[in-house]
């Protein structure tokens, strides 16, 4: 038996409508969800420094981060312009006169936290890259060389960051001595530990990029006797980067994970060692500015892998690749 | 003895997990200067090895190639190949593909716009200068084997290695590309050794025809010479009488190496079935197959 169903004419309004929904709408149910989610299981949970946090709260603490961090920007502005008032009249008073000039040496508020971390993990990632694509490319290259330094990368690969920190430290304070260091210690100490840590995505998969690569296209640079170097170049890079990059995004989400460990244990300015301090510190708002930091953690982290991902469009040559 | 290109008793073995496994052995073949060789032989005989040696890309265990009174022992662009499924750099753009080749060869003897327009030059042979700047995977297969063969030929070489050049293409296409490279090779007179399954296509382009028996231990079962005057045109020769004793030489060549008893009375095809087709099927190598010629195998149940 058949039902006569009404026929809906499917418009190309209303076909843009099921694609805006299935776009925008149905992850903003998702998040909804998680939120009353969130807001009813907090409720239920009673820590020594009150309930835990809602997304009320939370909210509410992320609006008293920023207004605490606009409030110490006025306050350096505020330094400055009466340090140059000083000075300014210091000099018109006596031209030889000894002028100062003091930098602001405020508290860092969670946005320069934040800034701090993106420029630590930038130099570790950075770092590890530099050593990590080259050295892939000759374990990619040479059968033997890889074979000599896998089982190195093999041993140090599920090493965890927080046991490196403290030899990184060690090594770190009797080697890097300078009177006017460009880098705090603690900094540079953060950023060897990411590196060591995102170190070996990278090279992997960039061995596993260029081992890969079509015999025929080697043959190729082979008959047109190639040069090493432009060999590499030419044939080897491009037709690893595909692989190289997935090798790079992987360690950056590594080397971000990492940071915020070794932020902690190093206190090395930024956002571990923020939600380190909010523990500490113990106030009835710590709780909902922790909660705050881990979101932040997680849109930067979110937003990082975006960027490496937009990179990776742009540079790969295999279009058709299905990046996600 | 003193010819262009000489096969010296070429023999190779692959060592295998069980032993050692003999693909070639004693292979002897003079070619002379401008000829065109076809090599035929079934599937996993060894074809692909001979050439891989002349190329230089693998070396030979016993014996070897010998170019000009030179044993060959490393590849070269003398030697250029055209690989069967293009090897085009998928990053680069028709062009740019050509001209890395024309680069590595001459770079540093020429200058920069000698060497675009011998780029152009060899596109325009190939009937691609105007797709030169699109990439490969937006060329349909049988215009990336166009570069492939003008990459090849703007090497200059000495001697052109084809392997199964036009194996992935279809039939049109490929009667196409087959009549470019008469013509190609009438005008530059190169030296050419082709790899191919289909017999049609051996004997329209060959002065020789050169017939491998089954591996393992594959060597040199039979030559066949193509007596047919050049410019030659397909339309006419399919009424040759020449021409289809060629054709009718190879084909039983290949047909007697696959099956050793031949069936009761006389041909043991039909003769409805097109020598492609006869001519394709395989032996028991299949596995070292490229992908690539695999469609052409579906009428092989029809000619057995
Ligand atoms: N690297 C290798 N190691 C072991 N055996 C090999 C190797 N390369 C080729 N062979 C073997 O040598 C034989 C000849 O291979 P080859 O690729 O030359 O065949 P072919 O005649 O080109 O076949 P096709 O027509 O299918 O391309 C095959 O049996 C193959 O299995
Ligand atoms: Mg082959």
């Amino acid at each position: 038996m058949q039902v006569a169903l009404p026929r809906i004419p499917i418009t190309a309004a209303g076909r843009r409508l099921t694609l805006l929904a299935r776009r925008s709408l149905i992850p903003l149910l998702g998040v909804a969800a998680f939120l009353i989610f969130w807001a009813g299981a907090a409720r239920s949970v009673e820590t020594s420094l009150g309930t835990f946090p809602g997304p009320a709260e939370v909210w509410s603490q992320a609006g008293n981060l920023w207004q605490e961090h606009l409030r110490e920007r006025s306050r350096e502005t505020a330094f400055y312009e009466r340090q140059q008032a000083r000075n300014d009249s210091l000099a018109a008073r006596d031209p030889d006169a000894p002028i100062r000039w003091r930098d602001y040496t405020g508290k860092p508020t969670f946005f320069d936290q934040i800034a701090t971390s993106l420029s630590t993990v930038a130099v570790g990632f950075l770092l590890a890259a530099a050593v990590a694509v080259p050295l892939g490319i000759v374990c990619g290259l040479s059968e033997g060389f890889y074979a000599a330094v896998n089982p190195v990368i093999q041993v140090f690969k599920p090493v965890s960051p927080l046991a490196w920190l403290p030899l990184v430290t060690m090594v770190v304070s009797a080697v890097y001595v300078s009177d006017d260091p460009l880098f705090e210690k603690s900094f540079v100490n953060s950023a060897i530990t990411v590196a060591l840590c995102c170190l070996w995505p990278t090279v992997i998969n960039t061995t596993v990029g260029v081992a890969g690569i079509d015999r025929d296209l080697v043959n190729v640079s082979r008959v047109l006797k190639l040069a090493p170097l432009t060999h590499v170049r030419k044939v080897v890079l491009p037709a690893a980067v595909p692989m190289i990059f997935t090798g790079l995004r992987l360690s950056l989400a590594t080397g971000w994970m990492v940071l915020i460990a070794a932020e902690m244990l190093a206190q090395n300015p930024g956002l571990g060692k923020f939600i380190w301090d909010e523990f500490q510190n113990g106030s009835s708002d710590s709780l909902g500015r922790i909660m705050v930091a881990v979101i932040a953690i997680g849109l930067v982290g979110f937003a990082l892998d975006r960027l490496m991902l937009a990179l990776q469009r742009r540079v790969s040559w295999d279009k058709q690749a299905i990046l996600r | 003895m003193n010819s262009y290109l000489e096969f010296s008793r070429i023999g190779k073995s692959f060592g295998t997990d069980d032993g050692v496994f003999e693909a070639l052995t004693d292979v002897s073949l003079a070619v002379d200067q401008g000829e065109f060789v076809s090599l035929i032989g079934h599937s996993g005989c060894g074809k692909s090895t001979l050439l891989n040696i002349v190329a230089g890309l693998e070396p030979a265990t016993t014996g070897g190639a010998i170019l000009e009174g030179r044993e060959i022992r490393e590849p070269g662009p003398e030697r250029a190949v055209v690989f069967q499924n293009h090897a085009l750099m998928p990053w680069l753009s028709c062009y740019d593909n050509v001209a890395l080749a024309v680069k590595a060869v001459f770079g540093g003897r020429r200058d920069k716009a000698d060497m675009h327009d011998w780029v152009m030059h060899n596109l325009e042979l190939v009937e691609m200068a105007h797709a030169a700047q699109r990439m490969p995977h937006e060329v349909s297969g049988g215009m990336k084997q166009r570069v492939g063969i003008a990459r090849c030929l703007a090497m200059e070489p000495k001697v052109v290695l084809m392997d199964e050049p036009f194996g992935a293409l279809d039939a049109l296409t490929r009667a196409k590309l087959q009549d470019s490279l008469m013509a190609i090779q009438a005008r530059l007179e190169a030296t050419v050794i082709m790899i191919t399954h289909d017999v049609d296509e051996a004997v329209l382009l060959s002065d020789r025809i050169v017939m491998l028996t089954n591996g393992p231990s594959a060597t040199i079962g039979d030559v066949v010479h193509v007596d047919l005057p050049r410019p030659r045109s397909r339309l006419e020769l399919a009424e040759d009488p020449a021409f289809n004793h060629c054709r009718r030489r190879v084909l039983d060549f290949l047909y007697a190496a696959r099956v050793p008893e031949p069936a009761a009375g006389g041909a043991p095809w039909r003769d409805d079935v097109g020598p492609r087709e006869a001519a394709d099927a395989d032996g028991a190598g299949r596995e070292a197959a490229a992908p690539g010629d695999a469609p052409r195998h579906s009428g092989r149940d029809r000619a057995a």
